[in-house]
């Protein structure tokens, strides 16, 4: 299952945290300074996988951002990298070209767009054609 | 700022536009002092706020705590937006709640109320809200109150298919946190039938359920491996047009096929022959697919196909069953072996490990070795190079041993040092199972201490102690070896241990030989004893007092050795105790109490030198 997810710019900026799993606030603030250390000095030479704990982190790069996925290490890691980029380009299509900005001035939309595709530490739903109708029926009503 | 739309509430916008141009962490928190005492005043002011004002502050609460501050107020006004009709105002009463609120909130009463409420709601809407909160928070007394009416919701007829999407997997977060909910028969067959919906979100959803239910009681739930299969060929047969939403870069519904693949890793082989044969063409089909000309030259074509692939393989590994399909799984992650991507050929890496332990595929796994150790020597992400060592070691039996056992060592002296504790441990066992020629084995085991002596537990120059002492035929051979290692100029304190230990027992097999003659021997040793550890110079005192009687000549020098002050007075009382014993032990005459037998059958163990 997932365990977390985490979009971060390269600063060390959170920009989404999403936890699938009880930690305080003190253990979340740690993961998110390990994640962010572990991640940014990988490079194009290196797998998007990462050990981590006694899980793993499935990421990509995406301009300024890091998306990261932490997963129970039985997980399918190309699944959830698939995820991932299924995720951000409904994201893309959501906010028309995101940027990171988009990602801050609208946080509380965003939480939408992960519970639509995930839930429970599980996918949700894949389809980027279901999930854009309902964020627009969600953006039509007051 | 980007433009604000629709419901866009403009204050926030405002604010946080604000927040970001604060210069400095001091300006931040004044800027955020004040706007909390503004919200603060606001929500205890006369006029009562409306519900667009009372989710603008309750989404600027929820900003200022996402920024790190904590936020002692405003949980009652979230709460009071549950209570709302609107949607934008309910979405974020319950973010708020779903981030802020912990399970044992006073107000989680108030909460649980507001849920019941969206639950029996007649917009979908509203009852997906409340859903999401239960799989978000999940609590205890969630899976209490609500344990009993999830599970009707999820099967009934008139729910539509996003409500039992998020019934589904919110039944998951409960049962997970209660597992009593969802006692066996009542549900069973429905929850099973979820895998036939025609709404492939829904299945998408539920299979998640239905394998935590099939791992908690595989034999209540095992309905669902036919269904599963079924399902599974559709999906893996259909034109990339059938599955119009869910078809992903020309891949029909990657994630759903992966999960199916996953849910039938639960049994055995489908005893039924029918499912049986249904199963194993859904898999040839998916290892032909791998081979066809790839529609897509998009990496996440590759990614999505190879997800299924991969799952694929995995299946087929854990059924242990179809030897055509264990070599073809085996061929096709061969070829991954040499793929310019890095994450297929760690993928590839880390399968093969599982197909090398089946006997139907070990032969095919063994035909990779080559490729295998040039990723061990080429490959610049230490994580694949680790994959590579774990192949190697999966991979060994008597036929490769000596080879593998070869490359491991070389490897080992530039290995990363995070992996040499285990890969000594790997080169360890593997020289002890597959050695032939015991003299290998010794010679490895020097080598690793010599290569990396740090890494070499305990455990591991015990044994080779161990087995020296048991097999007459490698005690010359192991004594002459030790000898010449210890004649390096830098030697690893783990070398010192081990010599030691030998040639007290067996250094009157190369006594004989003037350039391994008992002075020689004991002054070789007696070189490395002040740069050790008090614990090694026990273990050599030892020796030396082995010495005296197998050497009866150098009786002289060894208590010389053993008066001096810094034994004798040593501040180790371990190393005063051994001296001052074996210097009384010395000088009694009678050469019975130095039998060999007496001095170290007490204490064979070589932690107890």
């Amino acid at each position: 299952m997932i365990r977390f997810i985490l979009i971060q710019n390269r600063a060390g900026k959170t920009r989404l945290a999403k936890w699938y799993m009880n930690f305080d606030d003190d253990e979340k603030q740690k993961l998110i300074e390990e994640v962010h250390a572990v991640v940014t000095v990988r490079d194009a030479k290196h797998t998007n996988f990462v050990e981590f704990r006694n899980f793993k982190i499935i990421y990509r790069r995406y301009a300024g951002l890091y998306f990261c996925i932490c997963v129970d290490i039985s997980d399918n890691n190309l699944a959830y990298l698939e995820a991932i980029h299924n995720f951000v380009e409904v994201l893309n299509e959501y906010f028309h070209n995101v940027c990171e900005l988009d990602l801050v001035f609208n946080f509380y939309k965003v939480y939408s767009v992960v519970d639509e595709m995930f839930l429970a530490g599980e996918i949700r739903e894949t389809s980027q054609t279901k999930v854009l109708k309902q964020l627009l029926v969600y953006n039509s009503l007051e | 700022m980007p433009a604000v739309r629709g419901d866009g509430m403009r204050g926030l916008a405002v604010f946080i536009s604000d927040i970001r141009n604060c210069k400095s962490k001091e300006a931040e928190i004044k800027r955020i002092n004040k706007e909390l005492a503004n919200i603060r005043s606001k929500f205890r002011g006369d006029r009562t706020l409306d519900g667009y004002q009372k989710k603008k502050y309750v989404c600027k609460l929820l900003f200022i705590f996402l920024l790190g501050h904590d936020i002692d107020f405003g949980h009652m006004e979230a709460v009071n937006l549950l209570s709302s009709n609107k949607y934008s105002e309910k979405q974020i009463g319950y973010l708020f709640i779903s981030v802020l609120i912990s399970a044992n909130n006073e107000l989680m009463k108030l909460i649980i109320q507001s849920i019941k409420n969206d639950l029996s709601s007649r917009n979908p809407i509203h009852v997906n809200l409340a859903l999401q909160c239960i799989a978000n928070i999940g609590s205890r007394e969630m899976a209490e109150t609500f344990g009993s009416e999830i599970p009707k919701l999820l099967v009934s007829g008139e729910t539509i298919d996003v409500v039992k999407q998020s019934a589904a997997l919110c039944l998951l977060r409960l049962f997970r946190t209660l597992p009593d909910i969802i006692p066996s028969g009542e549900w069973t067959s429905r929850i099973v039938h979820l895998l036939n919906d025609q709404h492939l979100g829904v299945v998408t959803a539920a299979v998640n359920l239905i394998d935590a239910l099939v791992k908690k009681n595989s034999d209540e739930y095992k309905g669902c491996i036919s269904l599963a299969v079924s399902r599974l060929s559709r999906i893996v047969t259909a034109s990339y047009t059938d599955l119009q939403d869910y078809t992903y870069y020309f891949v029909p519904a990657p994630w759903l096929s992966m999960k199916l693949l996953r849910l039938l890793q639960n049994y055995p082989p489908p005893e039924d022959p029918g499912v049986r044969g249904r199963l194993t063409e859904c898999l040839e089909t998916i290892l032909n697919k791998a081979q066809e000309p790839p529609k897509s030259k998009k990496v996440q074509h590759s990614n999505a196909k190879n997800a299924v692939l991969f799952e694929a393989i995995s299946l087929i590994i854990h059924m242990d069953s179809e030897p055509n399909l264990l070599v073809r799984g085996c061929n096709q992650l061969g070829q991954f072996l040499q793929h310019r991507e890095t994450n297929l050929r760690y993928l590839a890496l880390e399968s093969m490990c599982l197909l090398a332990t089946s006997e139907f595929s070990h032969e095919a796994v063994k035909k990779h070795q080559e490729t295998v150790v040039t990723a061990l020597k080429t490959e610049r992400d230490v994580s694949v190079r680790q994959r590579a060592v774990d192949l190697l070691y999966a991979m060994c039996d008597k036929t490769n041993a000596e080879e593998i056992v070869g490359e491991m060592l070389n490897y080992l002296e530039t290995a990363d040092y995070s992996i040499r504790e285990e890969m000594v441990m790997k080169v360890a066992i593997l020289a002890e199972k597959y050695a032939s020629d015991y003299t290998w084995y010794v010679d490895v085991i020097l080598n690793l201490i010599r290569i990396a002596g740090d890494y070499v537990s305990d455990e591991v120059w015990y044994r080779v102690i161990q087995i020296v002492i048991n097999r007459e035929d490698v005690q010359g051979y192991a004594a002459k070896t030790v000898f010449e290692a210890l004649q390096a100029p830098a030697c690893h304190e783990n070398m010192v241990k081990v010599a030691a230990y030998i040639l007290g027992e067996f250094g009157n097999l190369i006594a004989g030989d003037q350039r391994s003659s008992p002075f020689v021997q004991f002054n070789l040793l007696h070189s490395k004893y002040h740069l050790c550890a008090a614990q090694t110079r026990a273990l050599l005192l030892t020796t030396y007092v082995k010495f005296i009687n197998l050497f009866p000549e150098i009786r002289a020098d060894i208590q010389n050795i053993l008066k001096s002050d810094s034994n004798i007075r040593s501040s180790e009382v371990e190393l005063q105790q051994r001296s001052m014993e074996y210097l009384q032990l010395s000088q009694i005459a009678s050469t019975d109490v130095l039998d060999p037998a007496a001095v170290s059958g007490a204490a064979l163990h070589p932690a107890r030198q």
